[in-house]
């Protein structure tokens, strides 16, 4: 059925498409040169410890991907037919667009996540200082002097 | 043996109003422990509450007045209250009103909730809150059953029985409003509003305002739209805030 809507939208799409040419050859290279900038800032950064290897993952899958387009033109054309774009170049940019938006969403659930966590923490937090608050004042109200005596010795030390 | 009470106040940046809100608490329920959670206010609010001698819980940052509350009922499940009664810091809640509250918990209410809207002057507000408080009156009485005229009340009393129902995962950490009040239905509990008097601000900044009140309605709408299919939130972590491990 969705083998059926694609060689469908190929077969019609292609007319209009007869005249698409690959990427240039400045534009594949530009392409070669942005992937490999990306390659080298993400390991730095995972060398530098600043990029967590889970987060890294996702860069280096992208610049992969565009090396391979920008190497396999047939692939690329391929692709543009599909999503039916007017030229080879913006189906790099709609790739690119599309990455950054999963990036967006998932980057927004891990920050759900952890404002949760961070919530739970603080509130913890917050319980076990007023618990201990309030048994010290308790404490000291049991044994005034006992207390006061460990408080002088909190001061020395 | 009467049950046992805390009575919960939220408050942020309230200093200079949150110790006369404890004093005149303490002078007009008697027996009732009063637990004010301080959201992370910059100014004296915890110290003033304690030295007019409430316990205070302090938030290392703002979180929200629901985070705040939630808070509260994490409290009172772990010191293994009866009850809680909940108001607000500001002044607007009349102390002389929580005895009402207490009354209809009494009668086997779950929630009660206090109406600034039932056969009393409800206080001066903008015209964009009452067309809001209108709206989601007008949902959750038709999802409840019962004439909800002031779902956005923070002046409320809960039973046991709702206290363990609200200390979950999912609770609203900014608004809970008409939503909260739905779950609970939802839930088999039974929730009631009772006529309260309610003052006017008597300084500081309501959290309903300007941009807010555009957001409140927005995540109002989609809490309840969703609420029939959304799933229980997958974390655990309000058992840990709630339950004392030992």
């Amino acid at each position: 059925m969705i083998g059926a809507t694609i060689d469908f939208a190929l077969t019609s799409a292609s007319w209009s498409f007869a005249d698409l040419s690959p990427m240039h050859q400045r534009q594949r290279v530009v392409a070669f040169i942005g992937a490999l900038t990306v390659v080298i800032v993400v390991f730095e950064l995972v060398r530098r410890r600043k990029l967590r290897e889970e987060y890294s993952w996702v860069w280096i899958a992208t610049a992969g991907m565009v090396t391979l387009l920008g190497l396999n033109q047939d692939l690329l054309m391929w692709l543009t037919k599909l999503i039916g774009a007017a030229s080879s170049a913006s189906t790099m940019f709609f790739g690119a667009i599309i990455f950054l938006m999963a990036l967006c969403i998932q980057f927004s659930i891990r920050l759900s996540r952890l404002t949760h966590r961070q919530r739970t923490l603080a509130q913890r937090m917050a319980l076990l200082e007023e618990e201990v608050t309030e048994l010290r004042r308790r404490a000291k109200r049991s044994a005034p002097d006992k207390a006061q005596r460990s408080d002088q010795k909190g001061e020395v030390a | 043996m009467s049950p046992s009470t805390l009575l919960v106040i939220p408050a942020y940046s309230e200093s200079g109003r949150v110790g006369d809100v404890v004093r005149a608490v303490q002078e007009n329920a008697p027996g009732v422990d009063v637990l004010v959670v301080d959201d992370g206010s910059p100014d004296s609010t915890a110290a003033e509450a304690r030295a007019a001698g409430a316990r205070v819980l302090r938030h290392p940052f703002n979180m929200g007045y629901g985070t705040a509350l939630h808070s509260g009922y994490c409290a009172a499940m772990r010191g293994g209250y009866d009850r809680v009664l909940q108001m607000d810091a500001d002044g607007q809640h009349d102390p002389k009103m929580l005895r009402h509250l207490v009354a209809e918990l009494d009668r086997g209410t779950d929630i009660a909730l206090g109406s600034r809207y039932i056969g009393r002057q409800a206080p001066r507000s903008s015209l964009a809150r009452r067309v809001g408080t209108r709206f989601f009156s007008w949902i959750a009485s038709g999802w409840i059953g019962a004439r909800i005229t002031d779902p956005t009340s923070g002046f409320q009393g809960l039973s046991r029985r709702a206290l363990e129902s609200v200390v979950n995962d999912g609770f609203p950490e900014d608004y809970p409003d008409a939503d909260v009040l739905v779950q609970h239905h939802l839930r088999g509990l039974v929730v009631r509003e009772i006529p309260v008097l309610m003052h006017e601000r008597i300084g500081g900044l309501s959290m309903h305002r300007g941009a807010r009140i555009a957001y409140y309605g927005y995540k109002m709408l989609l809490t309840l739209l969703l609420m029939p299919i959304r799933r229980p939130t997958p974390l655990r972590s309000a058992d840990t805030v709630a339950r004392t491990s030992a």
